[in-house]
């Protein structure tokens, strides 16, 4: 497409205002951990590596990465193995109710945080009689971090189609080994990105977190939220939110270079 | 008789309320170019499938070189098969994929490895072993599909309209090298196709499949010259069909006829053993190497008439519209349908299409 040269022009105004609006915040966040002022003055009166050193120090911000870092992790792990066992359940075979369960899988996406939240409290507390701390944290994010992986591993499964696995039976290996050389090396870029995806979203859950966490844990977004108000750890949690817009570039970055490589998959099609 | 290398025994197959294969039996001898020819939706690649073990057959028996292999999945038959898509492993490179099926029976890697380059030499692909499938063209991958399953020896090799995909020449060119390919591995050979001209040229044997059944099984010549009923004259080239009042004015006779376009003769003279009968060229096209001439006769019926370029061009050849003339056969070729299996009527097949499920 050709556009003139005024169009263009009020194109490319309008998408800098969008990245502008979206990043400049942003920014400021980043800036200000260099803030020589504890109260983030405006325009900085002067700049300091010192947050970030007292930063690192902080017992506190150190077990919350550590916990969150715990909790997605295994809740991925989790979700990676489920969902796709559901995905290949639901692809590969008809039976009733097919649908609805498919359907029963997607729904805790959508479900308000706070239901789930209770809902899982309540059922961890009473009926299963288990105390809230890393395993009910766990469980709780995986109702939610099986959902992306099933989405991805479910759209990859259809788009394949079963004719890889019919000429792999066909050259004699058996269900298994189909599997294992080629359903799964087909499926990994999906998998990939549904792993990314499920660690971002439980690494920033706040929560369904504060539901199920109890009071023995804490995950960075809970720490943030407790001490962001906290005069003199403000600075503190400053550097930790930039810290984490640093490192949420990777997972952005690797995403976009998978959906590179799914399109070569398409091609071979 | 020696034992056929694949027998299909009163096999059925429905999906649903819809029957797919209907009764069929089958015979392929070993070492046969076996083709399945029929229009999508007929139950050909339906048959195919099930000899593969991709589809359990609802009711019937499936041999493989003698012993029953109905209930025995996939990996378990010793056939392989070239599918339509081919549906290489994109992950793995061409030599990886010929190897695929050895490296699953656990045959030592330097053996494998000798016969996977042993058979992408006879396909002529030696110098595209450590290629992706997608750096290949549709032509390259259809060879490596055909060598990674012939490089496993299997006693039948199934092909799914292999050569679909290709473009005109290089459909033919394929044609002619599989069929030379067939003869020199000796193995039986099941080929699917929708595309008449391609069983005819390839097959030692053709099945004409219609609504799931078998019309004929039969040579090609014996397809062409002597079809057994009004499908397969049909289906098998072009036919002049003659039923009802016109057999009955053309003919002189209660029945069904066919007469291939190429036997009747524009301008004929009465001469004995021949008929002759009146009418109107209504269109002429032009294809070259030959002319093809639409005949209103008198008496009614319309008649395709196929006459060679031998002398004259164009000019003379679309002059002749509109003229009067008189057409004729030697009464030899003409077909009698009549009395031949009777036609039998699946409607609600027509809406399912194997074939195109992908």
């Amino acid at each position: 497409m050709s556009f003139s040269r005024a169009t263009r022009a009020v194109l490319l105004v309008c998408t800098g205002l969008v990245l502008l609006f979206v990043y400049a915040p942003l920014a400021l966040v980043v800036l200000n951990s260099f803030n020589t002022s504890r109260t983030f003055e405006w325009p900085p009166p002067g700049y300091t590596t010192k947050w970030w050193s007292s930063a690192l120090e902080n017992p506190g911000a150190r077990d919350a990465i550590v916990v969150s870092v715990e909790v997605a992790l295994v809740a991925t792990a989790v979700a990676l193995v489920l969902g796709t066992m559901a995905a290949l359940a639901l692809q590969r075979f008809r039976f009733f109710g097919r649908d609805t369960v498919s359907l029963l899988i997607i729904l805790p996406i959508a479900l308000p945080g706070v239901v789930t939240g209770i809902a899982l409290a309540n059922a961890f507390l009473t009926m299963f009689g288990i105390e809230l701390g890393f395993f009910s944290l766990v469980v709780s994010h995986a109702t939610f971090c099986i959902v992306t992986v099933f989405n991805n591993a479910i759209a990859r499964l259809r788009r394949l189609g079963g004719n890889l696995e019919e000429a792999s039976m066909d050259l004699g290996a058996g269900t298994f080994r189909t599997f294992w050389s080629v359903t799964l090396p087909m499926m990994r870029s999906a998998l990939l990105a549904g792993a990314l995806l499920s660690f971002a979203l439980s690494f920033d859950e706040i929560i369904v977190t504060t539901f199920t966490a109890g009071t023995g844990i804490q995950t960075l977004p809970i720490w943030i939220y407790q001490n962001l108000f906290r005069p003199n750890q403000a600075p503190v949690v400053n550097v930790v939110a930039a810290a984490l817009i640093v490192l949420s570039v990777i997972p952005i970055w690797l995403s976009q270079k998978l959906a590179g490589a799914d399109e070569s998959v398409a091609a071979a099609r | 008789m020696s034992t056929p290398a694949v027998e299909l025994v009163d096999v059925t197959k429905s999906f649903g309320p819809v029957t797919a294969v209907d009764h069929v039996d089958l015979r392929i001898e070993n070492g046969e170019f076996f083709s399945m020819l029929g229009p999508s939706g007929s139950g050909k690649t339906t048959v195919l499938r099930m000899i593969a073990g991709f589809e359990q057959v609802t009711s019937g028996r499936v041999m493989l070189a003698g012993s029953d292999v109905t209930d025995r999945a996939p990996f378990a038959r010793d056939v392989n098969t070239v599918f339509q898509d081919y549906a290489l492993f994109p992950h793995m490179d061409v030599l990886a994929n010929v190897e695929y099926g050895l490296r699953v029976k656990k045959v030592p890697k330097a053996q494998r490895r000798e016969r996977a380059m042993a058979a992408l030499e006879s396909v002529q692909l030696g110098p595209y072993a450590a290629r992706r499938p997608t750096q290949l063209s549709g032509g390259q991958r259809q060879r490596v599909a055909l060598a990674r399953a012939l490089v496993n020896r299997p006693t039948v090799l199934l092909l799914d309209e292999p050569l679909g995909a290709l473009d005109l020449k290089l459909r033919r060119e394929m044609q002619l090298e599989l069929k030379q390919l067939q003869r020199e591995v000796g193995i039986t050979f099941v080929f699917v196709t929708h595309d008449q001209e391609e069983a005819l040229t390839m097959s030692d044997r053709i099945a004409v499949f219609r609504d799931g059944r078998v019309e004929q099984v039969a040579t090609p010549a014996e397809l062409y010259e002597n079809p057994a009923t009004a499908f397969v004259a049909g289906f098998v080239g072009t036919s002049n069909l003659l039923t009802g009042q016109a057999a009955r004015t053309v003919i002189g006779r209660e029945g069904t006829f066919s007469i291939r376009p190429e036997k009747v003769h524009l301008d004929s003279e009465v001469e004995a053993g021949f008929t002759s009968v009146r009418g109107t060229v209504t269109d002429v096209v032009y294809l070259g190497s030959v002319n093809h001439y639409v005949v209103e006769l008198d008496a009614g019926p319309t008649l395709t008439v196929l006459r060679q370029n031998l002398h004259g061009g164009t000019d003379q050849a679309l002059g002749r519209r509109g003229q009067d003339v008189t057409v004729g056969w030697a009464d030899e070729h003409v077909i009698d349908l009549s009395g031949r299996a009777p036609e039998h009527q699946h409607p609600e097949h027509d809406q399912h299409d194997q074939e195109e499920k992908s």
